[in-house]
């Protein structure tokens, strides 16, 4: 079996011992939690640090999802199976029941954090597109305290994020509105494989019935899971209809930038980005309704 | 014989705590040390002072290898010895024979000539130093062009791969071809309808779930090589380890303990077997090589990469006539084949089918690419499983030209009962066989009109089900030895029955388990024969210094051969047995009946001997008969006199999501017919396992390569199995057809289904896209595969 | 480094590297052998046990992550010489072949027992989906999970083990 490649273990106690240990060690470390992502890349010795950092038992402090008023905080060290069981969340936003179910599998669910997943960034990893969906923001904290930026500024290409060398992703707000739900689906080959092409989609409707807002992220399509804002343009103040899912999934279609790959032919993405972007919509709109699709 | 159904698809109650004296259902004996973590498989030995082996591998898929650099590795604490190409070659080591009569290189000397070859290795302290040294060996490589495609790979300009071989000046491997031509083309031109198709069935890998690995043990003082190793063939290895090494045979013993799977992918011999006993030879010390999962993907065993063209002539109302087929074959770097000899596209020429036709003919052309070498693995019974997928793939092409039902068309074709022992158009003699009741079956169990209508209902709303029928006849259990032998090694199998003085028993193998549950099919066998209890009689296998020597288990031929052994010696001990019992009931042999674990004076039910009691006295110190020596144990060689050809009848069931193309297998009933079943439960879950092969090459298992030569799925993040969720709870269902040949009337199974099930799988997805007025479509059919086919242009594999 | 944990019930100690991954610990520190392993990516699911009460691939973790930790393995499923019941499920349904992917495979099923203990077909091919078999094709690990949920509730009366429809000549 591949091993990794030799390196000096830490384990921190708490955020502010990782800030800390990570300011003195510079770009030689990194940090690991649940170590899906990166073990298995250290182990094919396509990643190398001189340390590596265990923030596992940093679950105490960051491992929690927090309704409050207009917001959900949830802990960057919460447990994909966290996530997935959270009946709160589930009600707030169906999109990371959705997506949760499709992650990985249940024994990887088992180690997996949410603020892993976010910094692995991958262009085919879920939860980054989930987040973007709902219009997450990230609370990165170092020496000089806590920042916060929005998903589009926390992705910065392919596997590069916002978080400096001597910071650490702690939590992801969402806002909450009233009167909106949302909704995740997923093309995979097989159970537990990247996403050949996801999306997201999360509406709010006004009193009337029209669309208020509505947001779709796209996974696998581009470097990053992207937001379409031009959805949204299109779509508020509209009627919720088939021929409106059907116009918002032209323009991801036309916005993702998919390439070739053994997971599909950039032209299946486009036509998967159009399809899945309807069928999201659709569903995230009924369950505003309490129906299911 | 009729093929009795029963109603619905399962049977409601078994008994589990049925422990049957001979065939049955029967929990397997081996698994109680299984269920508690106490296998003993090759990575689990852990010997004094053992060193741990790693193979440093080739980046590129064709290079000059210029020069191998060493001394930083040499100089790593951890380390005991660096070895590469030069050094083997020094002691005439760095090539061995192939199963297949080539050649290969065990570490590169002149050229690399395919990604992942072994050019260096390391043996250290432990693994994660021997990994860590492989770091510190500086190869230096001149690129070469590399032949990746095999359609280019006799163009007069490619580059030739295999100039270690003297004059080669192309890539050719070999030709081969089987039936009549001439005639095959008489039929051809008054046929009334011709179908052509161009199939290709892609390059798969078994990936079994514990990779290859070897723990080589030399003793400097007495010479004697003790090796464990993840083989199926023990004794096959070990007579060409003392032809390679050049070592006395008897010297060396090759032990095959646990196998964490096997479906061919451990029947070759892999240089990091040799790497490993030559790392003992030179330190002196027991040397463990254990492949990685990228190592098992990228250099073992693959299977298929045929590329097809298949054609069927047939009457207006469906009569076939005759099939003919074009095929290149991309055999890799080294032709590594595991096949007999005799039979370079393995049993390929079974390909007819379970048809009645007129003639067939068969050419074929085998080609040297830059891929790593193999051919013949994943439960493919000798390339039966390419022969199957293709005749029933063009057979349902057919059906759709002449738009007939493909159960009915094949109905109409199929071999008749009374036809048997029946001589094929490419000379195989199937043994037995009744067609007919075991389709029917299959349709009965799946509800197959019942599906049809609820398909044209969908089909009006726009949605795709599709129904796919394969139909098989598989050609196991090699030899006869005069037909067939590996590197001329005759396929026969010995066995050794020894009842002791209490009656228990010991039987010896010289097949191998690789999860088959040899431990219980074994001892049934014998129980069956003798009466001693299942429970009262020891298996023994996977050990060339207990076991008499034999071929091993592949080509599902542990049953058809090892079985019959089994069979045979066990009534050579109730030979033995009725001349003790006679003196013991003082009456004449002829006067004894046989009841199964006793004798009994005829007509005298009461005057009776058991076995354990014959045993006890065949031991003792009483008098036996004149001329019967003491001792109750017999010892044969079984020389198969044909192949069994077991078959079955497969439907499948598959919904697609027009949005999305992706392929859902919802049903899926097979319907096998083994000849006599030993332990059904057994036999049930070889046909699941083989099934779920099926799912996975028809849907997403494939061995890639850019034109580079990259493999591109070189871990089970890239070359997908199936899960749990891709599967659907099987439907199964038997006839049974007894092999006139065979002691018990038993047919092999191991392999049927995983021949049986792709193109099931393949024409349901096809079937399912009728209305896109598609005919074929290349697997694996991925969701992206599946909607280019939607879209009009399907594309092969690469 | 030195790392301490509880294995099976029993504390460990030993000195190790920093890098040596959990399953690595077990098989060759330990001599646990049960526990296997078949890939280097966590997608095979062979080398399944339990930390802190959770099933997780001990391939993509480190023994030094486990410092202070419970793991949990195939060898110590069985308790005062009895088998659980997930291990006789197995048995008496043929949920294994070559025994590889056995071990992670009732680790999975019995901590899905603990947490579910009447879950449907779809629950236990859920919860395994993480694991490969390459012999079983599943179906009759199902029934295993199945045929333990039903011990274990004492409703296991005339249980199918077997799917087989057929006939003889």
């Amino acid at each position: 079996m591949q091993v990794p490649a030799p390196f000096e273990y830490q384990r921190v106690g708490s955020v502010s011992e990782a800030v800390a240990l990570l300011d003195r060690l510079g770009d030689t470390a990194r940090l690991v939690a649940g170590g899906h992502s990166l073990i298995p890349m250290m182990k094919l010795r396509l990643a190398n640090f001189e340390y590596l950092i265990d923030i596992n038992d940093l679950h105490d402090e960051l491992g929690y999802v927090r309704v409050e008023p207009g917001l959900i905080r949830i802990g960057a060290m919460t447990r994909h199976r966290e996530l997935l069981e959270s009946d709160e969340l589930a009600a707030a936003f169906p999109v990371f029941r959705d997506a949760e179910r499709v992650i990985a599998d249940p024994v990887v669910r088992n180690r997996g954090t949410l603020g892993g997943s976010l910094c692995q960034a991958d262009p085919s990893e879920d939860l980054s597109a989930v987040c973007t969906t709902l219009d997450a923001s990230c609370v990165i904290q170092g020496m000089d305290g806590e920042r916060v930026v929005s998903m589009e500024d926390f992705h910065r290409g392919p596997y590069e994020t916002a978080v400096g060398d001597a910071e650490i992703l702690t939590e992801v707000r969402i806002p909450v509105r009233p009167n909106g739900s949302s909704a995740y689906e997923k093309v995979e080959r097989r159970a537990g494989d990247w996403a050949v092409v996801s999306a997201g989609a999360a509406v709010w409707l006004d009193g009337d019935g029209l669309i208020a807002d509505a947001r779709v992220g796209l996974a696998a399509v581009g470097p990053n899971t992207a937001g379409i804002p031009g959805i949204a343009d299109a779509l508020r103040g509209r009627h919720p209809t088939e021929e409106l899912y059907g116009r918002a999934g032209d323009i991801a279609a036309e916005a993702c930038s998919p390439v070739t790959d053994r997971r599909g032919s950039a032209e299946y993405k486009r036509h998967l980005a159009r399809e899945l972007t309807v069928r999201v919509l659709r569903r995230a709109v009924a369950r505003i309704d309490g129906q299911e699709v | 014989m009729t093929a009795v159904s029963e109603n619905g698809h399962r049977t409601a109650f078994v008994d589990n705590d049925k422990k049957p004296c001979g065939h049955g259902r029967m929990l397997r004996k081996e698994d109680p040390r299984f269920v508690r973590g106490k296998g003993r498989y090759v990575d689990d030995l852990d010997l004094p002072g053992m060193l741990h082996l790693a193979i440093l591998r080739s980046p590129f898929a064709h290079a000059r290898v210029l020069s191998v650099d060493t001394t930083l590795a040499e100089a790593h604490p951890k380390v005991r010895l660096v070895v590469t190409g030069a050094m083997l070659a020094e002691k005439g080591l760095a090539w061995m024979p192939t199963l297949s009569n080539d050649v290969q290189a065990v570490l590169a000397t002149d050229k690399v000539r395919f990604q992942g070859q072994e050019v260096a290795f390391v043996v250290a302290e432990d693994r994660y130093a021997a990994r860590d040294a492989l770091e510190l060996i500086d190869v230096e490589y001149e690129p070469l062009d590399p032949v990746i495609d095999v359609r280019t790979a006799l163009s007069p300009d490619a580059p030739v791969i295999r100039d270690d071989l003297e004059g080669k000046a192309d890539n050719h491997c070999f030709d081969w071809e089987t039936g009549d031509e001439a005639e095959t083309e008489a039929v051809f031109a008054r046929a009334d309808v011709v179908v052509t198709e161009d199939i290709v069935y892609p390059r798969v890998h078994p990936a079994p779930m514990e990779t290859c690995g070897a723990v080589a043990d030399f003793d400097q003082v007495d010479g004697r090589l003790t090796l464990w190793s993840t083989t199926q063939a023990p004794h096959a290895h070990r007579t060409l380890y003392a032809i390679v090494a050049g070592l006395p045979e008897h010297k060396i013993r090759v032990i095959s303990p646990d196998i964490g799977g096997g479906f061919g992918n451990k029947v070759p011999i892999y240089p990091g077997y040799v790497c490993a006993i030559v790392g003992s030879l030179l330190t002196g010390k027991p040397v463990k090589w254990m492949e990685d999962r990228a190592e098992n993907l990228i250099s073992t065993g693959f299977a298929r990469d045929y590329v097809m063209r298949g054609e069927i002539a047939a009457t207006r109302d469906g009569r076939i006539l005759a099939v003919r087929t074009q095929v290149l074959a991309d055999h890799g770097a080294f032709n590594g084949t595991a096949a007999p000899v005799k039979y370079p596209a393995g049993f390929f020429g079974v390909f007819t089918g379970s048809y009645d036709i007129e003639a067939a003919h068969c050419k074929m052309t085998a080609v040297y690419t830059n891929k790593a070498p193999g051919g013949v693995a994943y439960a493919c019974s000798f390339r039966i499983t390419e022969a199957v997928y293709l005749i029933e793939r063009i057979v349902d092409c057919l059906a759709y030209e002449l738009a007939m039902d493909p159960v009915e068309l094949r109905m109409k074709n199929f071999i008749r009962p009374e036809q048997f022992p029946f001589r094929t158009k490419t000379g195989w003699v199937y043994d037995s066989g009744n067609y007919a009741p075991t389709m029917e079956l299959a349709k009965e169990l799946a509800g197959y009109d019942a599906l049809r209508a609820e398909q044209a209902e969908k089909r009006a709303r726009g949605e795709l089900m599709g129904i796919g029928v394969s139909f098989f006849t598989e050609a196991v259990g090699a030899g006869p030895r005069k037909d067939m032998d590996i590197l001329g090694l005759g396929m026969a199998d010995g066995c050794e029955l020894r009842v002791h003085p209490t009656g228990k028993a010991v039987v010896r193998l010289s097949v191998q388990s690789q999860g088959q549950g040899h431990e219980t099919t074994f001892a049934q066998i014998v129980a069956e024969e003798l009466g001693i209890p299942p429970q009262d009689i020891d298996v023994v296998h996977g050990d060339t210094d207990q076991t008499p020597f034999g071929l091993g288990t592949y080509g599902s031929r542990s049953t058809p051969v090892s079985g019959a052994a089994a069979a045979l010696v066990a009534r050579k001990v109730r030979d033995k047995a009725r001349l003790i019992a006679s003196g013991m009931l003082e009456v004449s042999v002829a006067d004894l009946e046989w009841e199964k674990g006793s004798f009994h004076v005829a007509g005298d039910p009461e005057a009776s001997v058991t076995i354990q009691a014959i045993a006890m006295r065949a031991h003792g110190a009483g008098d036996l008969p004149e001329g019967v020596e003491g001792g109750l144990e017999a010892q044969i060689c079984y020389n198969p006199e044909n192949l069994t050809y077991p078959h079955g009848a497969y439907i499948c069931v598959v919904d697609i999501d027009p949005g999305t193309a992706k392929v859902t297998v919802r049903r899926f009933v097979a319907v096998d017919d083994c000849g006599t079943r030993i332990n059904p439960m057994i036999i049930e879950g070889q046909v699941h396992g083989g099934l779920t092969d099926g799912v996975g090459m028809a849907l997403m298992e494939m061995i890639s390569f850019d034109e580079d030569g990259n493999c591109l799925s070189g871990s089970l993040m890239d070359y997908l199995i199936p899960t749990s969720l891709e599967v659907p709870d099987w439907e199964t269902g038997f006839t049974v057809t007894p092999s006139p040949h065979h002691p018990i009337g038993a047919k092999g199974v191991g392999e049927s289904a995983t021949v049986g099930s792709p193109p099931a799988i393949v024409n349901a997805v096809v079937d399912a896209l009728k209305p896109y007025g598609i005919r074929h479509a290349d697997m694996p059919l991925t969701p992206s595969r599946v909607w280019e086919a939607m879209q009009g242009r399907p594309t092969p594999p690469i | 480094m030195q790392v301490s944990m509880t294995v099976n019930g029993e504390e460990v100690t030993r000195e190790i590297e920093g890098r040596l991954l959990l399953v690595h610990f077990l098989r060759d520190h330990l001599r646990l052998t049960g526990t296997h392993w078949g890939c280097d990516t966590s997608n095979c699911g062979t080398c399944v046990v339990w930390l802190d009460g959770e099933p997780v691939k001990s391939c993509t973790v480190l023994a030094a992550m486990a410092g202070g930790h419970e793991v949990r393995t195939v060898e110590g499923l069985e308790q005062n010489g009895e088998l659980d019941p997930v291990q006789r499920g197995f048995v008496e349904c043929h949920g294994l072949q070559c025994g590889f992917c056995t071990p992670g495979m009732m680790m999975t099923a019995r901590a899905l027992l603990d947490r579910n203990p009447d879950p449907s077909d779809t629950e236990i091919r859920e919860a395994i989906s993480g694991q490969i078999c390459r012999c079983t094709g599943y179906a009759t690990i199902v029934r295993s999970v199945r045929w333990a949920a039903a011990e274990e509730a004492g409703t296991r009366t005339s249980l199918e083990t077997q799917a087989t429809s057929g006939s003889a000549s």
